[in-house]
């Protein structure tokens, strides 16, 4: 632990060690991936034989690397695993010097791990799942770019460095989303997509604009120090900022409304952007900037708040859902708000808040691929009212699918058990409210997973003609079968509190925290509610028969849901429609007043001109009468001076 | 001596160059009133120069004569020219050169 983190509740400073050792190979983490882009993007259809090959390479040599220095992370004393890489100067500008560097501590090793490792899954699975696309190869190009960006998000060692990355990530999903342009939904929800997450790069920006003004740097480290001397006032914007910035990413509302519209991107993205890249990116800047929201509580409570309505937000919507990509996506939004939740609570939060998007990125990936294998075989079909009993046709998928299920309504044993439960016990111990919204959004949690494995493996068959599903090819179900095993024991991390020591140094270390009851008592609270949600959605969609359309007549609450809870209406309230009115108003201004002002002047000056030259008659006589004139006129002048 | 005659004349000479330059539409009766308006001035300038005996008012008329005599030549000309490509030595009939 470093030294400046004895005081209770302030900010770790980040204080790194040269790179050195094994540590010198770290850039080729980033490097490696970034060449295969160049590589697969650059070198045109003569890569198209073996593209996806050296796509899939790339992360996975990635995740070596990252391995070997993650290992040798494990074996160094506490006080030396923050590791830094300097690279290069960036920029130097008069005083101001940025240099691009890299650093690999407890924190950015975990993601590297998770980016690396599950975007490699997704790698393999995706020559399957692709193998009839004739534009595979750029595919792999982009999900490379994708990949490449997120490492240089959470390696980076400055903020200006992240927000490289930030931005990357950002075109990555706009390319992959709208991967199929050509259907008009995919390009509308790729361009919806990077227009919210624009809204959150502005509170990036002036975020890495505010550290420069007050502490004349971006870095971690100068940040870091200068954070405690900052003013309350800094910290609370700063904080915002960031969290408006992490709601962009992370699809947490109000700039939620993207994630469920990029569902129509492949199958693959969806996985690659819930569960390894992009939706984490949110979290990771919360549970870095920990030394901001040391210094104000405001920001604190607001990240909380942020989490809590997310969490209830996206499980609402989870519910309604016929679409499983769009179910899924709701549960991302719903347990990234648990993330967010548990970052926001603090030092005892944020260990959990990465245990759960660890553990997320291994259930959730393997649901996404699941949906993916079953997409494949019913002819990218996604509503779940055509499938059921899916069960005997492809087992596989089945069992991966309930292995991540299990683990994601928080099972006894399964990973998500002991990451949600961490997340609830951490949220009652800050507050009822939070609690109480955690423990729900565990209920229901259940009833729309629940709600999905029954409507689309169980039941009776409602597939559509021409459908014979089969099982997915070996490629695309051995990463489901990597996946669903992370799933059943991605918890071992908790063990003896593993992670919550290994993070310490970076988040500080964990407060006492009091309980109305024990853990297990509450952990017992958990299990029955999540049990209701289990009964219920069974009650509900296991035993009567599924209608083959959605049922109109329904509650309002399901209406809304289905709706997105009008996120979309409130966006198009709200900013679209005086947007428009404004920008319409602004062109009448500019052409009306401004062009109106300057084409008049010139107007008046043409036409008073063109009117002065009809003196030009061509007529001598009318000139001398004019020379006359204009002597007359100065002989009277000169007299009229001289004789007065 | 009186002036008074003298510049009587000249003003008269000069008016009756001007009205003609003005309303008669005939190029060589026009350059004829323009060569009055200019004798018109030598006129008062001579006067003058004879009622203050400063000699540069008669220097000056040998000048106007000069520049008389240049423009006669450049004038008649052009006049002549006009006349061989229009047919015509009306000053109204060349009026090409307008807006």
């Amino acid at each position: 632990m470093s030294p400046f983190a004895a005081a209770e509740e302030a900010g770790v400073p980040v204080v790194p060690v040269e790179a050195g050792g094994v540590f010198s190979l770290l850039w080729l983490v980033v490097a490696l991936p970034a060449l295969g882009t160049a590589v697969l993007l650059l070198g045109g259809r003569r890569t198209d034989r073996w593209g996806h090959l050296l796509g899939t390479a790339m992360p996975a040599a990635s995740f070596v690397v990252g391995l070997v220095a993650f290992f040798s992370l494990l074996g160094r004393g506490e006080g030396e695993r923050q590791v830094q890489q300097t690279l290069w100067t960036w920029l130097d500008v008069g005083d101001y010097t940025v240099s691009f560097g890299l650093v690999f501590d407890q924190l950015s090793a975990l993601f590297v791990l998770l980016i690396t490792g599950v975007g490699t899954l997704i790698h393999v699975y995706s020559i399957g799942y692709m193998a009839h696309d004739e534009h595979r190869r750029k595919f792999f190009g982009q999900l490379n770019l994708f990949v490449t960006a997120m490492l240089v998000l959470v390696l980076a060692d400055d903020y200006l460095a992240v927000f490289v990355g930030w931005e990357g990530v950002g075109l990555a999903s706009y390319l992959l989303i709208g991967f199929w342009a050509h259907k008009d939904s995919a390009a509308t929800a790729a361009k919806k997509a990077f227009v919210v997450n624009r809204v959150g790069d502005i509170g990036m920006s002036l975020a890495v604009m505010l550290m420069f003004a007050t502490f004349g740097t971006s870095s971690f480290v100068g940040v870091s120090e200068g954070m405690p001397e900052a003013s309350d006032g800094v910290a609370t914007a700063l904080g915002l900022l960031l969290l408006l910035a992490a709601c962009g990413k992370s699809a947490q509302v109000p700039l939620q409304s993207w994630l469920l519209d990029a569902m129509e991107g492949p199958t693959p993205v969806s996985a690659l952007i819930h569960a390894a890249t992009m939706v984490t990116a949110g979290v990771y800047l919360i549970v870095r900037s920990n030394f901001v929201y040391a210094e104000s509580a405001v920001a604190e409570t607001g990240v909380m708040i942020v989490g809590l309505v997310t969490l209830l937000f996206g499980a609402i919507i989870g519910c309604a859902k016929d679409d499983i990509k769009k179910a899924l996506a709701g549960s991302t939004m719903s347990q990234i708000g648990y993330m967010t939740l548990a970052a926001g609570i603090g030092p005892a939060g944020y260990a959990f808040a990465i245990f759960h998007l660890l553990t997320h990125g291994f259930f959730k990936a393997n649901m996404f691929l699941g949906a993916g294998s079953v997409m494949h075989v019913t002819n990218d079909d996604v509503e779940m009212r055509h499938y059921g009993a899916l069960r005997t046709a492809l087992p596989i998928t089945f069992v991966t699918f309930a292995l991540g299920y299990l683990a994601i309504i928080g099972f006894p044993g399964f990973s998500g058990f002991f990451s949600k439960d961490k997340i609830i016990e951490a949220a009652f111990s800050e507050g009822w409210v939070y609690g109480t919204g955690a423990l729900l959004g565990a209920g229901i949690t259940a009833f729309y997973m629940t709600r999905v494995m029954l409507m689309t493996f169980v039941g009776a068959k409602r597939w559509r003609p021409g459908v014979h599903p089969h099982e997915s090819p070996a490629v695309m179900t051995i990463p489901l079968i990597v996946l669903g095993a992370g799933s059943l024991v991605g918890g071992v991390l908790l063990l003896a509190d593993w992670i919550v020591g290994w993070l310490e140094p970076v988040t500080g270390p964990e407060g006492e925290h009091e309980l109305f009851v024990s853990p297990l008592v509450l952990t017992m609270i958990v299990m029955v509610v999540v049990g209701v949600g289990v009964i219920t959605a069974w009650l509900l969609f296991g035993r009567r028969t599924i209608t083959d359309t959605a049922p109109q007549r329904v509650s309002f609450v399901t209406r809304a849901a289905r709706a997105d809870l009008y996120g979309d209406a409130f966006n198009e309230a709200v900013f679209m429609r005086p947007g428009q009115y404004l920008t319409r108003i602004l062109v009448y201004v500019d052409t009306a007043v401004i062009d109106g002002a300057v084409n008049g002047l010139a107007a008046l000056v043409g036409g008073s001109s063109s009117r002065a030259r009809r003196v030009q008659t061509g007529f001598v006589r009318s000139y001398a009468l004019t020379m006359l004139g204009g002597a007359l006129v100065a002989v009277v002048a000169t007299l009229a001076v001289t004789l007065s | 001596m009186n002036p008074d005659a003298y510049i009587t004349l000249s003003a008269l000479l000069f008016s009756i160059g001007a009205v003609g330059v003005l309303v008669r539409r005939n190029a060589i009766v026009v350059f004829m009133c323009v060569e009055l308006m200019l004798n018109a001035c030598n006129l008062a300038l001579v006067t003058f120069a004879k009622q203050t005996g400063d000699l540069s008012g008669q220097v000056a008329a040998f000048f106007v004569m000069v520049v008389a005599a240049a423009e006669v030549v450049v004038g008649l000309a052009i006049i002549v020219s006009i006349f061989r490509t229009r047919r015509s030595a009306s000053v109204d009939d060349a009026s090409l050169l307008k807006y």
